[in-house]
């Protein structure tokens, strides 16, 4: 297990030291001069160095990297370009919503997965399960952002049920957190049935209906504990796509994270910020998914004693 | 039947408009300031929108807009992705471990996100979402072609060839590639669904196709601002892109099974 456990973080280490440098180079990515494009190109030549100098891109590149991965480590991300404000507080002002919204996807995913799978697999090849499984399609299909105006369209506007945007209470997270976990829901949903029937087919289940269980009790303690490994490893994976369309749903809302941060910094060109934002993001996701893997090494024997990949 | 016909009528269409669009003699920059956010009609089936332009003629331009964009970015990520995956896979060695590297490093980034900076900071554009979205799109057919070569290169046929001398690019153009050709049609049909919702989502932000040019994306933008007054401005793009994309993936769907690719999420 311990050998297990320090491969996956050297690993994670590395992804997270090459995702770090991939974000660096995105600024050279900026046609042109990227302090030109920051400034507008009525900008003095005296303005221009002096920012240049102030972001370090007057100096040779192996420097930049290197005054980077020094600042990272003591999380000093350097300075809005808009706002002259520290870069990591501004994104500590803007975690708990990003969070609070993606935890609330995720509860909604849950909630509506579970029992839409579970029923699938029961009543397999009914109308119920064609049912689920073109309802689950449609979620699939269905982009963030149009469900959010979508929802908006018949909730706030037609119904007047819930607030259209903005963070006042409980109210105001529904519609984002359904429209954010209405996709996952329905990847879910479909996993769920897929592991449950494989799982249904095991001995297993056989000898506990042969000892007189209950259908429910056969399903809840010996069929889903099983379906749930490869359920959780999906969670963990899914959870970027989760994050990503969080960026989305917090524009559709007007919800105050990260994401709004990213997509208001990128429209102003203040590109230290975005590279922060996507920097949090990614790293969010690094660690999630390394955790995800030691929770399913040490629920499941068979990963962490066997030869991993 | 309905699996098959509805989803494949809708395909068409989208490629019959996306192809043929110009024939219509279209005219979606046309402004009407007397038609200003006019609900559908008899004679206009979807209205108009806020500068009076015909929705009708914005839907087709931006169904070829979705069209050029989804297929030229199926089709380079897929190139590139084919190439890189297969390659690592067949040298091996540290080559293999390199490029895994990479490709655990891509897909530290979430979902759209990689697209999004991209795209944002390499500024608005066709090309550019083309290219943010490539960056983004060759990793999942490279993990697929590695995964493929690796089962498949062991077979005799590659080892005859191998040792008739061939050259590792004919082995895998002429030995490999064509033997994972039902996988990668599979995974290609439903990145095409992806790339469709990728690039409405980069408009939707502003990052992707610019104004005046229609995208489905920016149309949905623009009408979540009259959503009161004017709910078919975001309900015609928006029926639009998820006949589409829920008719590719049902697509997709069919062609799994009939092409017999097993996975483990679909039974």
């Amino acid at each position: 297990m311990l050998s297990f456990v320090i491969s996956r973080l050297l690993s994670a280490l590395f992804v997270i030291f090459g995702v770090s440098c991939l974000v660096f180079f995105l600024i050279h990515l900026v046609p042109g001069d990227p302090v030109e494009v920051m400034l507008g190109e009525s900008s003095q030549p005296a303005d221009r160095e002096a920012l240049r100098a102030a972001l370090g891109l007057d100096q040779p590149i192996l420097v930049q990297l290197m005054n980077y991965f020094n600042g990272l480590l003591h999380f000093d991300l350097g300075e809005s370009l808009h706002s002259k404000r520290p870069i990591a507080d501004m994104l500590m002002e803007r975690i708990p919503a990003t969070a609070t919204l993606a935890a609330a996807g995720l509860l909604v995913a849950v909630i509506i997965a579970f029992p839409l799978g579970i029923m699938a697999a029961m009543k397999k090849d009914t109308a119920w399960d064609s049912g689920a499984m073109f309802f689950s399609l449609f979620g699939i299909s269905i982009p963030n952002f149009w469900m959010g105006p979508l929802l908006i369209l018949f909730f706030s506007l037609w119904l007047g049920w819930l607030p259209v945007s903005g963070q006042s209470g409980i109210e105001s997270l529904v519609l984002p957190a359904l429209t954010l976990g209405t996709a996952l829901a329905a990847i879910l949903a479909r996993m769920i049935r897929a592991t449950l029937l494989e799982v249904m087919g095991e001995d297993y289940i056989r000898t506990a209906r042969a000892k007189g269980l209950s259908e429910r009790a056969v399903i809840m303690n010996h069929g889903l504990k099983n379906a749930m490994l490869p359920v959780i490893t999906l969670l963990g994976l899914q959870l970027g796509a989760l994050l990503g369309g969080a960026m989305i749903t917090e524009i559709v809302f007007s919800w105050p994270g990260i994401g709004q941060l990213t997509i208001d910094a990128i429209n102003r060109r203040d590109y230290p910020v975005v590279q922060a934002c996507i920097l949090l993001i990614s790293l969010t996701y690094v660690v999630v998914n390394t955790l995800t893997d030691l929770v399913y090494a040490w629920m499941d024997p068979r990963i962490r004693l066997g030869n991993a990949q | 039947m309905m699996r098959l016909w509805f989803p494949a009528a809708i395909f068409i269409l989208w490629f019959v408009l996306a192809l043929f669009g110009q024939l219509f003699s279209l005219s979606p920059d046309h402004i009407e300031l007397s038609r200003i956010l006019l609900p559908p009609d008899a004679n206009e089936w979807f209205g108009y929108d806020d500068l009076g332009r015909s929705l009708w003629d914005r839907l087709i331009v931006g169904a070829q807009t979705s069209f050029i964009v989804s297929i030229a970015v199926v089709a380079i990520s897929m190139l590139i992705g084919v190439t890189i995956g297969s390659f690592s896979a067949f040298i091996g060695g540290w080559f293999d471990h390199l490029i895994v590297r990479i490709i655990d490093i891509f897909l530290a980034f979430p979902g759209i996100l990689l697209a999004i900076a991209l795209a944002g900071l390499m500024g608005p554009g066709i090309d550019n979402v083309v290219i943010a979205l490539c960056v983004v799109g060759w990793v999942g057919f490279a993990r697929l072609s590695r995964a493929q070569v690796m089962t498949l290169k062991n077979r005799d046929h590659v080892q005859a060839a191998i040792a008739l001398g061939a050259s590792r690019s004919r082995i895998i153009f002429k030995h490999l590639v064509p033997l994972m050709a039902a996988p990668l049609i599979v995974e290609a049909t439903f990145a095409i669904a992806s790339v469709v919702i990728a690039e409405a989502g980069l408009s939707f932000l502003g990052l992707g196709i610019q104004p005046p040019t229609p995208s489905w994306g920016s149309m949905i933008r623009d009408g979540t601002r009259y959503m009161l007054v004017a709910p078919h401005m975001v309900l015609v793009p928006g029926i639009a892109l998820m006949l589409v994309v829920l008719s590719v993936n049902l697509l997709g769907d069919r062609l799994r099974d009939w092409l017999d690719v097993r996975t483990r999420d679909r039974h």
